[in-house]
């Protein structure tokens, strides 16, 4: 990389620079060279960034003013709504900001997934970011508990006696997770800590995870490796952040739109009834963003094998590299991916709409193959597809097929030749 | 066979590796053992209960450590129910007269053994408890007929302290 010849103009620039070169990663990030032909699906990391940031800002805020209390953390949530100086914003956007930071994420998810950000030699980045998603569900599920709701408590309840499924040991770690024989005021405290706790270590990994991205660069629609910088390459600044920016603005409208008039929408109006140990609300769902993986557990009749399967929906993602045999990275030139592709987007969809619907009868069967689609998909599908699928033609640069002047690569390699 | 010679500094290397991994453990115990159950959370132990106010088909649910639990006072025809089923039939198989040892009183844990919800009462295909989370099916005797659960609603300790009053735990 060009920037390690980098010198700051001033003196004193260069004084500083010698002995902490903050100025040289500065330097770096400005002039990172980018894929000119980047399109809108890319602008969702600078989306998650600002989604991560509002809810620390957000977080830190609502901690002044919340109670970690069984007895107390409802009443001083309402506290916020009503009493504190625009406590219901700030809690409106920290609640709504996860549900955006999820719909962020699912987007940067299957972006990955369509363009094969995922393959060689990007799977760290790609490891790192599920490794990121984990932590983000882990954070979400705790957050949802501290309001100490009738889904707060019965949510945690449920999902910690996922671990009761593990033999021999799962009992005591539930009793362990939970300081007490119930999900109570230990439970409560110990999830406000590290719901402080996971959105720091989450920052710490996404550096980690642009780190990883800088060293190769990004992937591109076309899914080839360029070089960089070269024609086909724009330095970040002020290319990708303007064109970042102006996308991180369209979102910030659908952000508001749920924040100023929705804002409840994507909650669970039985969260607004204080947790009571004595009674379940008729029908536990978690949060929208949960349900795929909520439908895969109940689909398995198996107590300890619906817990597996649940986990494994997700982990499967972090070999992904190695199940996905096919050398071309972009859906664009793979026809047949291209449609499983799609069916895996309806398949995760469906799954979603079934874990919110009671599990019996129809529901039960239709997740019951869509889960095993899913599983069918990520361990059949993608091992053989690499072998089988015949491709077709990758222009040899981002430029090529534009300069040539035609979107048809065949003829555009034709007048390329001619021009010469 | 050219044998490598155990030197000072590999037993010294060796020794102050394990002094530091036991160190180490020590340390890390203490921290994980906090988050288990206190000491105040552990006197809670037991509760009693006054039951005179029970009638036949009903059920009394009071909290003991955290958790709901069932007081049923079952009618005869629940109790015939319950003892008339076959072992084979059961997932957990548990005879009726060792839940109950007074057929007409089932003290048990109000838990679902599946994920932990609250089963409803008078509910479900065998006329007993039904879980609304995942949709398990216990009968009159509080076994698992149905459904994800895969044992029995527990059966705490507890004991008739005199004719009107249960204690649990």
């Amino acid at each position: 990389m060009s920037d390690h010849d980098y010198k700051p103009k001033s003196k004193v620039g260069q004084w500083f620079n010698d002995r902490l070169p903050l100025l040289t990663l500065a330097n770096h990030l400005t002039d990172y060279p980018t894929p000119k032909n980047l399109n809108y699906w890319w602008t969702f990391g600078g989306i998650l960034t600002f989604c991560l940031i509002t809810q620390i800002v957000t977080g830190l805020t609502l901690a002044m003013h919340y109670i970690a209390h069984a007895d107390m953390a409802f009443e001083s949530v309402e506290h916020i709504m009503r009493d504190v100086n625009y406590g219901w914003l700030i809690r409106y956007i920290h609640a709504n900001g996860a549900s955006m930071f999820f719909l962020a994420v699912y987007i940067h998810i299957f972006r990955s997934l369509f363009y094969g950000s995922y393959k060689s030699p990007r799977e760290i980045i790609w490891i790192l970011g599920i490794i990121i998603y984990l932590l983000m569900m882990a954070a979400a599920f705790m957050g949802y508990v501290l309001p100490w709701g009738q889904m707060s408590f019965w949510g945690a309840t449920v999902i910690t006696n996922l671990f009761s499924a593990i033999p021999l040991v799962g009992e005591g770690i539930v009793t362990w997770l939970w300081g007490g024989y119930s999900v109570d005021n230990p439970t409560l405290t110990r999830f406000f800590t590290l719901h402080y706790l996971i959105p720091f270590l989450i920052l710490g990994l996404v550096v980690l995870h642009i780190w990883a991205l800088h060293v190769p660069g990004n992937n591109n629609p076309v899914g080839i490796d360029i070089k960089k910088p070269s024609k086909d390459t724009v330095p970040f600044h002020p290319y990708i952040v303007i064109k970042d920016g102006f996308a991180l603005l369209m979102f910030m409208i659908v952000f508001a739109f749920f924040v100023f008039y929705a804002p409840n929408i994507l909650g669970h109006a039985d969260n607004y009834i204080e947790a009571n140990p004595m009674v379940t609300p008729a029908h536990i769902v978690p949060e929208w963003y949960l349900l795929p993986f909520y439908a895969i557990l109940r689909s398995v009749p198996d107590k300890l094998l619906g817990v597996v399967a649940m986990l494994s929906a997700i982990l499967i993602l972090a070999v992904l590299p190695w199940l996905d045999t096919s050398k071309i990275r972009s859906a664009v030139f793979r026809p047949l991916y291209k449609q499983f592709y799609w069916i895996l987007v309806a398949d995760v969809l469906i799954l979603g709409y079934v874990g919110a619907m009671p599990a019996e009868g129809l529901y039960l069967l239709i997740a019951r193959v869509a889960t095993a689609y899913y599983f069918l998909h990520f361990l059949v599908i993608l091992p053989i597809l690499g072998f089988k699928e015949k491709t077709l033609p990758v222009p040899l640069s981002i430029t090529e097929p534009i300069l040539g002047g035609s979107p048809n690569l065949a003829t555009a390699r034709n007048k390329e030749s001619k021009i010469e | 066979m050219s044998e490598k010679k155990t030197k000072r500094r590999d037993f010294l290397f060796t020794a102050t590796t394990a002094v530091g991994a036991v160190g180490a453990a020590a340390v890390v115990w203490p921290m994980i053992d906090q988050m288990n159950p206190d000491a105040s959370v552990k006197a809670l132990a037991s509760t009693e209960v006054d039951v005179s106010a029970l009638t036949p088909g009903n059920t009394l649910t009071v909290l003991w450590r955290g958790k709901p639990v069932f007081i049923r006072r079952r009618t005869q025809e629940e109790i015939d129910e319950a003892r008339s089923v076959k072992m084979e039939d059961l997932i957990h198989p548990e005879k009726d007269e060792d839940r109950a040892k007074n057929p007409e009183w089932l003290v048990m844990l109000g838990v679902c053994t599946h994920l932990g919800c609250v089963p409803l009462n008078d509910k479900g295909d065998y006329n007993g408890w039904f879980c609304p989370c995942h949709g398990s099916h216990y009968d009159t005797s509080g076994r698992i007929r149905k459904g994800p659960a895969p044992w029995n609603m527990e059966v705490p300790k507890y004991e008739f302290v005199n004719a009107n009053t249960i204690k649990i735990g």
